[in-house]
């Protein structure tokens, strides 16, 4: 199987972030960068299905020069080889996210002369989360599509794929012909963590470059802001096990016993 | 021609389409135009008036009811392409759906195939002869982003939460009654691409992590798959679900799908017990809904304790097997 991945360079998530002075972007100066818990689950998935059944896995992202280190860190987990579409400094708004990708797609599909048999994305990215990217894509390739799924099934001499999601419900199976996209969530799988042995090989993979012309798309961000939260004086109902009487107090005051 | 469109989810969301039919009745009436509603797929046995009425209840003139064999289970693709189809027969100048999951996925399908923007998760939204005005939700909601619109037809999906604006005076709109319900037949193409469903199952019964009242929560400080079993005593005594944070799924404890954050469940109950949560962004943003939290955390400084309404300063093994004797004792007591 050849499977793509596409990945999105993001801040790693911890405290509340810090905006830059003029509110436009978030202040990187002192943050660490990594690819969202659902595209983890993404590479570990497609890193699975081709030790199943052989094949390949590329990863590619758009982004700036510095996304590099997101396709290295996907090698290192085991993917074969990494495309950089550098589109500058600049958050990129989600249709021309989804057309350089699409390019950069066509371009591999085209030298290759096959389709990739699987195209992967998280279900959403955990700062922008615009939730359609991936269906953009898709679409624009003519494959089918389903997104926040948690099972991955393929049965490539069949040439079919079966993909598992909750609803409010329940769950709900789809089944879809290969070449097919999927959007993933984590829970997924447990992804694993980059093997000494992976690292070395990622330090030395060629990255394939890319840097087309990206006609903006409809939404352009002007600003971020932090929303007012309230914040209330924390009430301590006491210390240890002596602060039960008082905790049973609260849930009858709220009804809940 | 001309109007705005609401995508409705009879059967699955009427609490987020009503939030959706709110505003785009509101925008309908500061363009001076007509609301109309549009529905996908069969409705079920029985909730025929259901359908019209939601939607007239609202301010919609209309509900397109749109219906082909391709449509009668769900399929993301088959959807989406019938709403691209509905957009280009009735050109309104806005489409609006409720951010639920599958409102999001269908308007991005649509939003794909009509090769037009989309803004998912918007707060709120004001039209303008140039570029439309948004606010939309980033990062799980901690943080909101000014943004402009520029489309021929404006798409748009209405966060769960967010406020109708106030209605603005004189519209367009009628007020009561029923909608009329206008059938629609989209085109499909004998090869159209597209997955379609091949097994549903419904879950487990007991209490949902998303409508539960309470929902009693454990992360590293319950220290194991086990230390969740007073947990889920308190939760059944309260009639709450048990929910978890990332590290307790990362560690096998509880299945993914208890997770409550930003890449889990997001929840809203009236009471949320965090039992040894510290409370990292992306768990806040999956239970700062809650109208009241209790953290219990060994650390006084916890992030989650200094946000919580609420707190006890102790460990969990301690001190929630207290809380669930202390309620036996009051039970046996009257």
């Amino acid at each position: 199987m050849r499977i793509m991945v596409c990945v999105k360079r993001v801040p790693a998530s911890g405290g509340a972030p810090q905006l830059t002075e003029d509110g436009r972007g978030i202040d990187t100066r002192h943050l660490s960068f990594t690819v969202g818990p659902h595209e983890e689950c993404a590479i570990e998935e497609a890193v699975q299905l081709v030790e199943r059944f052989g094949g390949s896995v590329t990863v590619l992202t758009v982004g700036p020069a510095e996304a590099e280190e997101q396709l290295r860190f996907a090698i290192s987990l085991g993917a074969d080889h990494g495309i950089l579409v550098e589109a500058g400094p600049d958050e990129v708004d989600p249709q021309a996210t989804a057309f350089a990708l699409t390019e950069a797609i066509r371009d591999g599909e085209a030298a290759s002369g096959a389709p990739f048999d699987l195209i992967m994305f998280g279900n959403e990215s955990p700062d922008a989360g615009h939730y359609q990217v991936g269906v953009r894509v898709a679409c624009a390739l003519g494959r089918p599509i389903v997104g926040g799924v948690k099972g991955i099934d393929v049965d490539p001499d069949a040439g079919r794929v079966r993909f598992r999601r909750d609803t409010p419900g329940g769950a709900e199976v789809f089944e879809a012909a290969l070449p097919a996209a999927v959007a993933v969530r984590e829970g997924l799988n447990l992804p694993r963590y980059p093997s000494m042995r992976g690292r070395l090989r990622a330090r030395k993979a060629e990255i394939t470059e890319l840097r087309p012309h990206v006609p903006a798309g409809g939404l352009r961000r002007i600003r971020l802001r932090v929303p007012e939260q309230q914040r209330p004086e924390t009430v301590v109902l006491g210390h240890g096990a002596s602060a039960a009487p008082a905790v049973v107090d609260l849930l009858e005051e709220l009804e809940v016993v | 021609m001309g109007g705005v469109l609401v995508l409705v989810e009879p059967d699955g969301g009427v609490e987020s389409s009503a939030v959706a039919l709110a505003f785009g009745r509101v925008i309908a009436g500061g363009l001076g135009e007509l609301l109309g509603a549009a529905a996908i797929g069969p409705v079920a046995d029985g909730a025929d008036d259901a359908l019209p009425a939601l939607a007239g209840g609202h301010g919609a003139t209309h509900v397109h009811h749109v219906r082909h064999p391709l449509l009668d289970d769900y399929s993301p693709e088959c959807w989406g392409e019938a709403l691209a189809q509905l957009v280009a027969h009735t050109e309104p100048r806005a489409v609006i759906s409720p951010a639920t999951a599958r409102g999001t996925e269908v308007m991005a399908q649509a939003a794909a195939r009509a090769d037009l923007p989309l803004a998912t998760n918007c707060l709120t939204v004001s039209p303008d002869s140039r570029a439309w005005q948004l606010s939309r939700i980033r990062q799980g909601g901690m943080l909101i982003e000014d943004a402009e619109l520029t489309a021929g037809v404006v798409m748009m999906t209405i966060a769960a939460g967010a406020v109708p604006p106030d209605d603005a005076g004189p519209t367009a709109v009628s007020t009561s009654g029923t909608a009329q319900v206008v059938s629609y037949t989209p085109e499909f193409d004998t090869s159209f691409v597209h997955s379609r469903v091949v097994d549903r199952s419904a879950q487990e019964s007991g209490v949902s992590l998303t409508t539960a009242r309470v929902v009693v929560s454990g992360g590293r400080g319950v220290g194991g798959a086990e230390g969740f079993l007073p947990l889920e005593e308190l939760a059944k005594l309260t009639g709450g679900a048990v929910g978890c944070s990332r590290v307790a799924t990362n560690n096998g404890w509880r299945p993914h799908r208890d997770q409550v954050g930003q890449t889990g469940s997001k929840v809203n109950p009236d009471l949320y017990i965090a039992c040894g949560i510290s409370g990292a962004t992306q768990h806040w943003v999956g239970c700062m809904g809650a109208k009241h939290i209790l953290a219990v955390n060994t650390d006084p400084d916890a992030p989650l304790v200094t946000r919580a309404t609420h707190a006890v300063i102790g460990d969990v093994a301690e001190v929630i097997p207290a809380v669930v004797e202390e309620i036996h004792r009051r039970a046996r007591r009257t």
